[in-house]
């Protein structure tokens, strides 16, 4: 066999391996979206759910993943990027960094069930926080925080090193040359970082089920004290979400046309991560053209 | 005054040639006194006394890893953090490797130019505006002539004088060099390091850029590293021989190139090095 035929069959086998897995996705998506797209309607998306009755909507599951998200972002975003900003540009490597990247190392492959346990043991139980949007959002912010962090520190990895030296020949303090210079120029990439973070933080449940509770209880919208339980802006109530609907629904759910609401919640959150990531693809994009052509 | 000197090292006898520059219309500006520079436990500058003459340029040449770049980056303390300097670089008469320098307000005087282009990503305004901001200059007027003059300076004015907000990233290499040098030379420094700032360029860039050089030495001391010998010869009036950590030859240019005292500066400036 000569070594043009072996590219041939290499070629050729990696083609079908990467065909299959696009397959199996493709696949996967489509029976999610051809089984659900049918269920969703303006009512479905803004109605709250029935326990006993058809016709139930995911209005309140939907809000809540939503709130819950941007409350779980805007307490790790900038804890990540501190953490980011240290390991990077500050710490040297020593014994203390090591631990630290250990530490991220681990924590980003915890189960996000134990992540939850974690959470119910210490935000619901000992800070007495209940289950509540709160303890759902702080359990999320610790199911995020090492992969957010990971991905900012690549972010501003990607940034060269000549970029600093530049900003500190210019008499530029380090910190001065990390936010006018290093930060702007990674702004795309730590962008599209934490929009994909989003996505996952979206979809998931486990870590939820115990602390942001498997409960919805319904809103008032036109209620925003957050100090009244049935204000949507209330952290203090149980919220659940959307993907942690969607587990509930199928383990115990008893409305007559729970396959139909559990296919059309399917739809919905895929639809919104995929969301997720072409916003981030064109934004990350979109951002890194006006830094460099405009 | 001439010092030619032979140092003993390591039980060979090595001849090495210093002449510092001795003109009273160019007094000296910056000198260096037992400079040694350690990357961690080794040793990469041995001896490296010069003597920087104003208003001059001056040309480090050397084999590659003799230590021109650590040199280079010791005198404005680029090094900090990632090498240890010791001895006295005395800027104006105040050392300024000591460690209660103002090393921030000490590189506004001593600017540096490095071998890659690096703009940031900023519009080409905002590279050059942005530090003079960032100490207080908000005057629109005053920052507008300082960018044009700093880009006139750099022999860039008129090529980028009608896209000044566009990205400082899309320009060619040589252009980005030239921002990179009216970037230096906009807050006002003394002196101006350069690494090989040629090394990425094309001949007629690197030739453009010599001529801004030679336009700059009027107003601004200059030290540039440079690999290509018939660059010294052409823009530099000094410069000194480096060959593995220490300065080996120290002369004005023609005397380097013409009558080199040390064998391995004649081996090297003749091409017939290693
Ligand atoms: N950051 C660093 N850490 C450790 N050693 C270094 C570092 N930078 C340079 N060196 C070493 O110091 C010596 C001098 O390097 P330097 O870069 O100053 O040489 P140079 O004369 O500028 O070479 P070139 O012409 O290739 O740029 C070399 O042996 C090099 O390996
Ligand atoms: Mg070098």
């Amino acid at each position: 066999m000569n070594s043009k035929t072996q590219n041939k069959i290499a070629i050729g086998t990696l083609y079908g391996v990467a065909g299959l897995v696009v397959l199996i996705l493709l696949a996967l998506l489509g029976y999610i979206l051809v089984s659900g797209l049918p269920q969703l309607s303006w009512h479905f998306l803004t109605a709250p759910a029935k326990a006993f009755l058809k016709g139930g909507g995911v209005g309140v599951q939907l809000y809540n993943s939503f709130y819950l998200l941007i409350l779980a972002m805007l307490i790790s975003f900038p804890i990540a990027l501190g953490a980011a900003i240290y390991l990077y540009e500050y710490a040297r490597d020593n014994w203390v960094t090591t631990t630290i990247r250990t530490a991220i190392e681990i924590l980003s492959s915890l189960p996000s069930v134990v992540v939850g346990l974690f959470g119910f043991l210490f935000f619901v139980v000992k800070l007495r926080l209940g289950f509540s949007i709160l303890s759902g959002a702080f359990a999320l912010t610790f199911f995020n925080l090492p992969l957010l962090t990971r991905s900012i520190e690549d972010s501003l990895r990607t940034i060269d090193l000549s970029q600093r030296e530049g900003g500190l020949a210019l008499g530029l303090s380090r910190w001065e040359t990390i936010t006018r210079v290093i930060l702007p120029a990674a702004v795309p990439s730590i962008l599209t970082g934490v929009i994909l973070s989003a996505g996952r933080v979206f979809g998931e449940a486990a870590a939820l089920i115990y602390t942001a509770g498997q409960s919805a209880p319904a809103l008032d919208f036109t209620d925003w004290n957050p100090f009244n339980i049935s204000s949507p802006l209330n952290p203090m109530r149980p919220a659940e979400t959307l993907a942690v609907h969607i587990w509930k629904i199928n383990s115990e759910g008893i409305m007559p046309d729970a396959k139909a609401i559990s296919s059309g919640s399917s739809a919905v959150l895929v639809l919104a991560i995929l969301l997720f990531n072409f916003a981030a693809r064109y934004l990350g994009k979109r951002l890194y053209k006006r830094l460099t052509s405009a | 005054m001439f010092v030619s000197n032979d140092v003993s090292t390591t039980g060979t006898m090595q001849k090495r040639h210093i002449v510092q520059p001795r003109d009273a219309q160019h007094p000296i500006v910056l000198s260096t006194e037992e400079l040694h520079v350690f990357y961690g436990k080794k040793e990469a500058i041995y001896e490296g006394d010069l003597q920087f003459a104003r208003n001059q340029i001056t040309a480090l040449i050397g084999p590659s890893g003799s230590g021109k770049s650590t040199y280079l980056r010791s005198l404005n303390r680029m090094n900090d953090r990632i090498a240890t300097v010791t001895g006295r670089i005395m800027y104006r008469g105040v050392d300024i490797n000591q460690s209660d320098i103002d090393v921030y307000e000490m590189r506004r005087r001593v600017g540096m130019v490095f071998q890659r282009p690096n703009p940031f990503a900023k519009s080409i305004y905002d590279n050059i505006a942005f530090a003079l901001r960032l100490r207080g200059t908000t005057d629109q007027h005053e920052l507008d002539e300082i960018v044009e003059t700093s880009l006139k300076q750099a022999a860039l004015w008129n090529q980028v004088k009608d896209d000044l907000n566009k990205s400082a990233l899309a320009l060619s290499g040589g252009q980005a060099q030239r921002l990179c040098i009216a970037r230096a030379i906009a807050v006002k420094p003394d002196i101006l390091l350069l690494d090989e700032p040629a090394s990425a360029l094309d001949p007629v860039s690197t030739s453009q850029l010599e001529d801004t050089l030679l336009e700059l030495k009027k107003q601004y001391t200059i030290i540039i590293v440079t690999h290509n010998m018939q660059q010294a010869g052409r823009i530099s009036e000094y410069t000194a021989f480096f060959n593995q950590g220490r300065v080996l030859e120290y002369d004005t240019t023609s005397h380097i190139f013409t009558n080199p005292q040390v064998q391995i500066t004649s081996d090297y400036v003749s091409g017939n090095f290693g």
